[in-house]
């Protein structure tokens, strides 16, 4: 390759740059972070940002916050969950002299914020996902995230209208609560339109590991699955084999549907343009983000896909409805009498879990229905 | 889609499938790295070249609009690495060992700069064969499914094993790989031949790279390859630089990794770990059958540095 020494020698000057912020920073750190104007704010991926997915949801939001007036914005792709975000955030702080910083994946709270966090307490650290409490967490750091297990509810409605095997089909990477709330929410959307309805998980163990999640994928279709959908942080594979084998998708963390334009019935993306510019303005007119900032459709935190072209108009009505019934807020998605998939009672005659509780954060069952198991 | 419950069958079926989905990697980067070592040399850098081919296979036949000329761009671009990797090992006390894992880190690099505008479009995909048509179960229909690559890897295997058992241009790269010494008093000239040899090596690890982007699973992002390139130079070992055996290795590594999706899907939900676990296990499994305290590992080319 002829290019090849070109970008090796990009390859050292890029190392020795960062050789150089980690020796120069702490001098240069406080310098820089004094002077407010324009405001810079750091956006931190853990993977490429234009997966299609997780990272792509986050980058569509710092596109939005790079629009607004008085704000430069930086951004690194590809950073590992290790203490390389350490060094990225440092660099942003000391090199680009962000007073915001939105390290988006799960994995960079702990240690990684809280590690860096108490050296820059003129830095505001945002994290997406639900870890911060006050009595355990610095205060320059906040937690925020939507509750896009109603997003795979009405995915749910909108699959069990569509299914005509009964069964449907979710490709899960790791089986932690919001994967397994996202599995729950998408068969007890499904069972409101009929209550036969099973669904049929399968895990790949891994956030992004394209083979497997295509060989889960196929083994769903195999098992006569007919509406497919996934939480794995790039869900392209998982749409476009799905849509391969003549099944139904709904998307997830973005809009798929140029993946598979027929077959793309609708999606639970995240709207995080709106997310990042609410908290982005609050910061430029001199308030403080809540530290602890939740919410759904209403709040305008997530959003749904516009409805493919297969859906039918009984599945557009009952989405429809249960969307506005959603918009007024405390919408209800598990109501009692509840048993996960091993038998044990998860809420009995008249209990419910609203949209807002924080039961819902630390589920670790499947719900009645599904086929699969968390370990 | 038929709502045909095939039960238990759906495990072999599925084994049967995802051996013929997922092998076609293996075989093209095994088959790849037999060539090269046969000639005496070992190109650990395989996983940066199938990287590289999956992206370049991917950008060209996006840009092209024909994926065909993408596997010809991924053959191009990985023989160019095997050529790379070649002409640096004839220089004097150079590890090859050494090289091979400086250009897997190279070749993964380079893709990823060089893949980031194609990760969002879509390329035309590679076409199948459907051999499926006696059956009307859509299960075995799409088990069935099969690319033309996965059919010239086979030829390929058969091929390659034919040259080396029959053909002259096959004796040389053996004796060469055997014994420099002998290759010289034969006037022979080693240097050229390996590196010869790893540049084809090379481009068929660019084609095995082609065949994921571009059919299966069928895109290009950095995280296509999970380690195929690397398990793929294991699996000669395990093959004993036997062509037809790295075939059927490649089936089986396949095959086994179908086992834990398939799993679940019959309701076999717990322990998935495990079951993903199947390759490895079996591999070792067999090295231990097969290995012997009072020889040399059986079929070892007598130039390869880590066998010597």
């Amino acid at each position: 390759m002829t290019t090849a020494p070109f970008s090796r020698r990009g390859f050292l000057k890029g190392s020795a740059a960062l050789a150089g912020a980690g020796a120069l920073g702490p001098l240069a750190g406080p310098a820089l972070a004094g002077s407010h104007s324009p405001l810079t704010v750091g956006f931190i991926y853990v993977g490429p940002k234009d997966d299609f997915g997780y990272n792509q949801a986050h980058a569509e939001g710092a596109a939005a916050v790079k629009a607004m007036e008085g704000v430069v914005v930086v951004e690194e792709e590809n950073v590992a969950e290790t203490v390389d975000v350490q060094k990225s955030m440092e660099s942003m702080i000391n090199f680009d002299g962000a007073t915001l910083l939105f390290p988006t994946s799960f994995g960079y709270f702990d240690p990684h914020i809280l590690e860096v966090a108490p050296k820059y307490p003129e830095v505001r650290f945002q994290h997406a996902a639900g870890l911060w409490s006050a009595d355990k967490h610095p205060m320059n750091v906040g937690s925020y995230f939507g509750y896009i297990g109603l997003g795979q509810y009405l995915n749910g409605i909108v699959a069990g209208h569509m299914t005509s095997t009964r069964k449907l089909g979710f490709v899960a990477a790791k089986p932690i609560p919001q994967v397994l709330q996202n599995i729950n929410s998408y068969l007890l959307g499904a069972r409101t339109v009929d209550p036969t309805i099973t669904c049929q998980v399968i895990f790949t163990g891994e956030w992004s590991l394209a083979v497997k999640e295509a060989e889960a994928t196929n083994a769903l279709a195999d098992a006569g699955c007919d509406v497919i959908t996934c939480h794995v942080d790039g869900p392209k594979v998982v749409m476009e084999t799905a849509a391969g084998r003549d099944c139904f998708v709904c998307g997830y963390h973005a809009n798929q549907s140029p993946l598979a334009p027929e077959k793309y019935l609708t999606g639970a993306e995240w709207n995080w343009p709106g997310v990042y510019t609410r908290m982005v303005q609050t910061v430029l007119d001199g308030g403080t983000i809540d530290n602890f900032d939740r919410g759904g459709l209403a709040e305008g935190y997530i959003k749904m896909s516009p409805l493919g072209p297969a859906v039918t108009d009984a599945a557009r009505n009952q989405f429809e409805a249960t969307m506005a019934e959603m918009m007024k807020g405390d919408f209800a998605a598990y109501k009692g009498p509840l048993m996960d998939n091993a038998g044990n009672t998860i809420l009995s005659e008249g209990q419910v879990f609203l949209e807002t509780d924080i039961a819902l954060e630390s589920m670790n069952y499947l719900v009645e229905g599904v086929i699969g198991s968390t370990s | 889609m038929s709502d045909g419950d095939l039960g238990l069958w759906a495990i072999p079926i599925a084994m049967l499938g995802g051996a013929i989905r997922v092998s076609t990697p293996f075989l093209f980067v095994s088959l790849g790295e037999v060539l090269t070592e046969r000639s005496g040399r070992i190109n650990l850098g395989l996983e940066g070249t199938l990287v590289f081919g999956a992206m370049s296979g991917y950008a060209v036949a996006y840009l092209t609009g024909s994926p065909w000329a993408g596997v010809l761009a991924a053959a191009v671009a990985g023989s160019i690495f095997g050529l790379f990797h070649g002409l640096i090992c004839s220089l004097p006390r150079v590890n090859d060992i050494a090289i091979g894992i400086a250009m897997m880190l190279l070749g993964m690099g380079l893709a990823f700069y060089f893949g980031k505008p194609y990760i969002q479009p879509v390329a035309p995909d590679l076409p199948s064969i459907g051999f499926g048509w006696w059956s009307d179960l859509p299960q075995v229909q799409a088990a069935l499914r099969v690319n033309v690559l996965f059919l010239i890897g086979i030829a390929a295997a058969i091929f390659l094993w034919w040259m080396f058992r029959a053909t002259r241009v096959g004796l040389i790269i053996r004796v060469v790989g055997d014994s420099t010494d002998a290759a010289r008093a034969m006037g022979l000239n080693p240097a050229v031949i390996r590196t010869l040899a790893t540049a084809a090596g090379g481009a068929f690890a660019g084609v095995g790279g082609a065949y994921l982007s571009l059919f299966y699973p069928g895109s290009w992002n950095e995280g296509i390859s999970s380690g195929q390139g690397l398990m793929a130079v294991a699996l000669v070992i395990f093959a004993r630089w036997n062509p037809i055996a790295c075939f059927w290795a490649a089936i089986l590594f396949g095959g086994a990794g179908a086992l834990g999706p398939a799993l679940q899907s019959v309701g076999v939900s717990s322990g998935y770990y495990l079951f993903y676990a199947a390759p490895y296990v079996l591999t070792l499994g067999v090295l231990i059958a097969t290995s012997s305290p009072t020889r040399a590992v059986t079929g070892a080319p007598g130039e390869l540095s880590i066998t010597k």
